[in-house]
């Protein structure tokens, strides 16, 4: 009896209201997860790209939060495929994808796109951290008692030095070009990561809403914004933590300090740096902020001028079924309100944080809009469909793809980032690192 | 023999030989079948003989083992409600699987919607099912090649191989296809392979009353789908985006999206 009810619920009618007429098939297949997949990869490309700005364009100012941007987008990177595994109907068969990829479609090239930009992370990162990962070496090796931790990590720093054990000026010299060469790459490849994200939405000709060449464009930018945004939110989070944590000696807050016992940081220290970098990257984040929301109204404009049969449905979807999620969440509270809060004169660390939080929810609610609203009108343009968020889940589907897989994604990174932090100290300050 | 005329003369064999070799795969038979088939399923939509009974959506969800309570179907009919100041009202509860018994109309949130008689200008019944593009978006869009198009024309999907990402249910212009209820794969008609490969008829239209379904090879100018296709005014569905759909309709109104 119980399979019987199962077999008739079909995937996707969980969450999916319709209304008027719409085809028997039709139903919100894409739902939460394909809305995190591109606001996470669009975090790591993002954060790549800040980190790049000091890398490449030299961008001095930007030193200390560049090497946090750089090991935390590396903490991201595996995130941005959770989603997509969440929301297979077949995961084990995921590893097709890579195995055999069918190359007319867009999604098949996400192995060797995703795969290549891990690689360049990978390496660049290696770079940075290698004159760390040697003394890290030596001084372990002095240790006499070393303890639990100290005694995984040695392992495991000699395995990932790959025995390139010279720190002489030449060798460092030759290490700081390869930073930059890898990051330089690393621009256009994190552009293509994204921009390729936005091409998955903007090539489906049977979507109305989707169909654009300017989609990538716009995925990209967002992604900027987002991931500058969410690199100053958890950088002022980060470093309050620290404070708090150097303070009162809790040193489980600092693995770093716990993995290579330097918790020698001064709080008055910790605070300049921090506001220092937070302001600097509102700037940035500014810049990049005028240009998506340029393209988005371009592309608003356009539709409505053009006013293809599609618009009809298209208008009914933005200016009354979603209204409230475009103009006020979207544009209003995630793009206008941010934007007065960062060229308002007289910026402070709190104000730029409060700011950079409006826009990683302005972003997301971009994405949903996209994905969610991409599907709120039939093929017919007769009907529409609404989509309702699991909150309470009764089955795994609606797990996967309601708010509990939503915050499993939102949450992994974080838990990443502490253990990655113990192997490369994001938040080093020494002047010799590059 | 030196060695630099040994190299050459082997250069100059291999190269040969290669030319040769591949002038003998050029003529291979086979391709040449593959490429230009002496069969083509089509299908042949009558909208003039549709009574909106549903038996064809009945014996394809029996036929196919498409749970029957699910709400998705391989096929179903639409009803078409055009009224005298021009409004279309549209509907489809179930896919038709229950056929059109009762005048009211299931606008799904929007409730039932009864439209009185006198204000009917016509009303008819419009039979949908996958169209087996030619150059079908579904195919174009799957990331691991698990649905496919066969030479004559089928479009057809491994279920061992689909990941289950719905790229193809978006990519559709026509929302044939589904997500199977007990399969967990991408699902659609196959205008009934195992049948038809084995010379029978599909399903629907051997369900029909009224022979307003009939499928027919395209390639066969006897066939009597060819015959209709070449005498009479048929449509397609969306042609504007360019899929070149192989399910034609006599009959077919301009409100039929």
């Amino acid at each position: 009896m119980v399979e019987q009810v199962a077999q008739m619920i079909v995937h996707g009618e969980a969450w999916t209201v319709k209304d008027l007429f719409v085809l028997p098939n039709e139903y919100v297949y894409w739902s939460i997860q394909i809305v995190m997949y591109p606001y996470m990869t669009g975090l790591v490309a993002g954060a790549f790209v800040l980190s790049s700005l000091y890398h490449v364009f030299g961008v001095e100012k930007l030193k200390a939060i560049a090497r946090y941007a750089l090991v935390f987008s590396f903490a991201l990177l595996p995130v941005a495929m959770m989603p997509l595994m969440l929301h297979l109907s077949q995961p084990f068969r995921g590893i097709h994808v890579l195995m055999t990829p069918h190359f007319t479609s867009a999604i098949s090239a996400f192995g060797i796109v995703f795969m290549t930009y891990a690689c360049i992370v990978a390496v660049e990162i290696w770079f940075v951290y290698r004159k760390f990962i040697v003394e890290s070496i030596h001084r372990l090796e002095k240790l006499q008692n070393r303890n639990v931790l100290e005694n995984l990590l040695l392992p495991f720093y000699k395995l990932i030095s790959l025995g390139c054990m010279d720190i002489s000026e030449k060798a460092l010299q030759a290490d700081h070009k390869a930073v930059k060469i890898m990051a330089g790459i690393g621009i256009p490849v994190a552009c293509f990561l994204h921009g390729y994200a936005g091409f998955i939405f903007g090539s489906v000709k049977a979507n109305a809403l989707w169909m654009t060449p300017l989609m990538p464009v716009i995925f990209i930018c967002s992604a900027v914004v987002s991931g500058i945004a969410l690199c100053i939110v958890s950088y002022y989070i980060f470093m309050e933590m620290r404070k708090w944590a150097a303070k009162r000696g809790k040193n489980w807050l600092l693995p770093d300090a716990m993995a290579h016992g330097n918790a020698t940081m001064r709080v008055e220290e910790l605070r300049s740096v921090q506001e220092h970098e937070v302001k600097i990257s509102s700037k940035y984040l500014i810049i990049f902020m005028t240009l998506a929301i340029t393209l988005e109204m371009l592309d608003m404009i356009f539709r409505g001028y053009t006013a293809v049969k599609s618009w009809d449905a298209l208008r009914m979807v933005i200016y009354e079924h979603d209204f409230m999620k475009i103009f006020v969440y979207q544009y209003g509270l995630g793009n206008f309100l941010p934007f007065l809060m960062l060229l308002w004169p007289g910026l402070t660390t709190r104000r730029a944080v409060i700011a950079s939080i409006l826009v990683l929810f302005g972003v997301f609610m971009m994405r949903w809009n996209v994905v969610i609203g991409g599907q709120a009108f039939s093929l017919t343009f007769a009907g529409f469909m609404e989509y309702h968020l699991p909150i309470i889940p009764h089955n795994l589907e609606t797990f996967k793809e309601g708010l509990g897989g939503m915050l499993a994604v939102i949450f992994t990174p974080f838990i990443i980032f502490y253990f990655l932090n113990m192997i490369f100290p994001a938040f080093m300050t020494d002047d010799e690192s590059h | 023999m030196k060695r630099r005329e040994f190299l050459k003369s082997t250069a100059v064999f291999v190269a040969g030989a290669s030319i040769s070799v591949s002038a003998l795969d050029f003529i291979d038979p086979k391709e040449i079948l593959a490429a230009n088939p002496d069969l083509r399923w089509g299908f042949l939509v009558d909208t003039h003989k549709c009574v909106g009974c549903g038996f064809c959506v009945k014996a394809c969800k029996i036929e196919n083992d498409i749970p029957y309570d699910a709400n998705v179907t391989r096929t179903w009919v639409e009803r078409y409600v055009i009224k005298k100041d021009g409004d279309v009202v549209m509907d489809s509860p179930k896919g038709a699987r229950d056929g059109y018994t009762s005048k009211l109309l299931d606008q799904n949130h929007s409730g039932m919607l009864q439209v009185p008689d006198e204000e009917i200008a016509q009303a008819f019944f419009v039979p949908k099912l996958c169209n087996h593009c030619a150059t079908p978006a579904c195919v174009q869009v799957c990331p691991v090649g698990a649905t496919y198009q066969a030479a004559d024309g089928v479009v057809l999907i491994d279920r061992t191989w689909c990941i289950g990402c719905g790229y193809c249910i978006m990519g559709c212009p026509y929302g044939v296809r589904f997500f199977h209820p007990v399969e967990h794969v991408a699902d659609k008609c196959t205008f009934c392979y195992h049948r038809i490969s084995k010379g029978g008829n599909t399903a629907c239209a051997q369900a029909c009353p009224n022979g307003a379904r009939r499928i027919g090879n395209l390639k066969d100018p006897n066939d009597p789908v060819t015959v209709a296709l070449m005498t009479q005014r048929v449509g397609v569905l969306r042609d504007e985006y360019g899929t070149k759909p192989q399910v034609f309709y006599l009959g077919l109104n301009k409100e039929v999206r």
